[in-house]
């Protein structure tokens, strides 16, 4: 498969041609009778077969609906979906809702926060398995059912057999979200998308899922694009990061780069108020205000009212977008040095 | 696959102590396995439907038999065990058969709102926006007036008879079972496990029929079943006011009417058929209420 080539390829930064995913120029739009929600301004980004893309940011901006655009599982009629959206040679903005059917949960599948709301209660584990399979593949029963108990296996449940028959509520957490995985890789896809998989999680379970997502990704040489508000995770499991902010992404790049000299004044700031490297009983950086309200226009910078190094300009025009190579970017006027001097 | 490190993986398995895998469905019958209550009501509905069923055999008499020698003869009467009644026929027979009438009243009219209301209501919840206000005011209509009224009316515009007095049962019994379906689907509608399926790709139809269904069929088929006895006591009623069965045919309500008369020559007589809705309809309320017990248990 040439899918296994490109996975050993990519992680040393090899460039292909043509990546796996393509977003240009993303903008996203909640239009209801008497608001207008701008909850993704203008988002781009690449991605390689057998990358993995963390998205960092706080809750609202954007990243779940980033997302969730790629695979237009947004509320249908509410929404207005505008750029340039590829996967694979699908061109998604274009596609019918039948033609996404065929790829949703075949080509692109997806992980959900919650494992436990997730699954269908009334359905034991393995039906819910093969009913994925049996509808991409047409396959027998017969053959889904032994699809699955090999799934199960992938995602290293104990006695799978029993698992198989087993309803979720009769499975504790982490095999909830380890059977959630089996779901989504059960008909090979070359994308997954995960909502804050490990969120739901207690601490040993999420390293533990981490560790078997980050290694299946590897084996199957998918692309993966993780959603996440936990630095930790993004550190663990990510090639890129890319950290959103009022549905724009302020810094891109990859992951030892990012956590390690971050550019923008947000990415600094959101790293400062980690509780590594603080002496215990020490207060925390945290960053002052809130985001911004999606409903109204943002003229310039959106982080500006909350930044540390601002000036009157950036409240004026929107942040240049400071390119450091091909695959690093950040968006802030303020020049490398006067931002390092007053992040220290 | 074998670097997963070993000890965590036991320790995974070990953790894991293993419940006993049961279905949703076989421990709704544990549960009710275990409350006795529920089994004893469920008991005296099966007594009472197998003597129904088998009153054709079990009769010690033509329940449409008069005998004017014999009117209003009290419990013991020579073979009449249970009396008889004003025309002289007896209860005993007239009892029996009577169940079929009643247990038929009760449960048609049930069954049939049930696969109409819950297919409505399914469809107006996961559907959402027009077709759930249309079909919703629609059932609001039926709402505005009170149940017995609306089934009294609709009886009396279509005139008596069995089948007359089951569909206006139905047509009244459709409202609130089509508004308990829509509320349980509007509810699992905005569950994270039809968005996932969604996202595996598929399609309404299969959403509805494979997650939604199976969701919301619990909580139909308990109020469901609390409907039963409301049934058949409209029935009665509908009888009792001679819009339902038609005599002779011998029926709980019409007994309960006709023999109303005579509460002061056999009160013990006259109260039997009371007695028998009675105990049907809060046997069939009861086995609802444990049936709610044992099903509503969320994981």
């Amino acid at each position: 498969m040439p899918l296994d080539a490109l996975a050993d390829a990519t992680p040393a930064g090899v460039q292909i041609a043509r990546p796996l995913v393509e977003v240009r120029d993303l903008n996203v739009r909640f239009v209801s009778r008497d608001s207008r929600t701008n909850a993704v301004n203008g988002v781009s980004f690449s991605l390689q077969a057998g990358e993995v893309l963390c998205i960092i940011g706080e809750s609202g901006s954007g990243k779940s609906v980033t997302m969730r655009a790629l695979m237009k599982m947004l509320p249908e009629g509410k929404t207005r979906i505008e750029g340039y959206l590829r996967v694979g040679e699908h061109l998604i903005a274009d596609m019918t809702d039948r033609q996404m059917r065929a790829i949703r949960g075949a080509e692109v599948s997806m992980i959900f926060q919650e494992p436990m709301t997730a699954l269908d209660p009334v359905c034991t584990i393995g039906q819910q398995i093969a009913e994925t399979i049996m509808r991409h593949e047409g396959c027998s029963r017969k053959v889904a059912d032994a699809r699955a108990l090999e799934l199960l296996q992938v995602v290293r449940i104990p006695s799978p057999e029993r698992r198989l028959k087993a309803y979720p509520h009769e499975l504790s957490g982490g095999l909830r979200q380890r059977s959630m995985i089996a779901i989504a890789l059960s008909c090979r896809p070359r994308l997954l998308l995960a909502d804050e998989p490990t969120t739901a999680l207690d601490a040993t379970v999420q390293a533990q899922v981490l560790v078997l997502m980050r290694k299946l990704q590897r084996e199957l040489g998918m692309a993966m694009i993780f959603v996440t508000h936990d630095l930790g995770v993004a550190a663990q499991i990510a090639d890129k990061v890319a950290v959103m902010y009022a549905g724009r992404m302020v810094e891109y790049g990859p992951v030892a780069e990012v956590l390690n000299s971050p550019r923008h004044p947000y990415t600094r700031a959101m790293l400062a108020s980690n509780v590594h490297g603080h002496a215990r009983g020490e207060d925390l950086d945290t960053i002052p205000g809130s985001p911004p309200d999606m409903r109204r226009p943002i003229r310039g910078c959106a982080f500006a009212p909350r930044c540390k190094v601002a000036r009157t300009s950036c409240a004026i025009e929107p942040p240049p977008v400071v390119h450091l190579g091909p695959d690093r970017y950040f968006a802030c006027i303020a020049n490398d040095a006067s931002a390092e001097a007053a992040a220290t | 696959m074998s670097d997963v490190n070993a000890a965590t993986l036991a320790d995974f398995a070990a953790s894991e102590a293993s419940p006993p895998v049961r279905g949703y469905w076989a421990s709704v019958g544990h549960r009710l396995r275990y409350d006795y209550a529920t089994l004893f009501f469920l008991s005296v509905i099966i007594v009472v439907a197998l003597l129904a069923i088998c009153a054709p055999w079990l009769a010690p008499f033509d329940p449409t038999k008069t005998a004017m020698a014999y009117r209003l003869k009290p419990v013991g009467f020579k073979n009449f065990m249970l009396g008889t009644d004003d025309l002289g026929r007896d209860m005993l027979s007239r009892l029996l058969w009577g169940g079929r009438t009643s247990l038929i009243m009760g449960m048609v009219p049930v069954g049939v709102a049930t696969v109409i209301g819950g297919f409505l209501g399914v469809l107006a919840g996961f559907v959402g926006g027009r077709v759930n206000t249309l079909i919703m005011r629609a059932m609001d209509i039926f709402y505005a007036f009170p149940s017995v009224l609306l089934a009294v009316a609709i009886s009396g515009t279509l005139g008596g008879g069995i089948k007359n007095g089951m569909l206006a049962l139905t047509i009244v019994f459709i409202p609130p079972l089509c508004r308990v379906a829509e509320s349980a689907t509007t509810l699992v509608r905005g569950l994270d496990f039809v968005e996932a399926a969604r996202a595996s790709g598929a399609t309404t139809l299969s959403i509805i029929l494979h997650h939604v269904l199976g969701n919301v069929l619990s909580p139909i088929l308990i109020f469901a079943s609390s409907l039963i006895s409301v049934s058949i006591l409209l029935g009665s009623g509908l009888s009792f006011l001679g819009l339902g069965v038609e005599p002779p045919t011998p029926d709980w309500g019409l007994m309960l009417s006709a023999l109303r008369s005579g509460i002061y020559i056999q009160p013990l007589v006259c109260a039997l058929p009371g007695v028998a809705i009675f105990i049907t309809s809060l046997s069939f309320n009861l086995v609802s209420d444990g049936l709610r017990q044992a099903m509503d248990v969320k994981a």
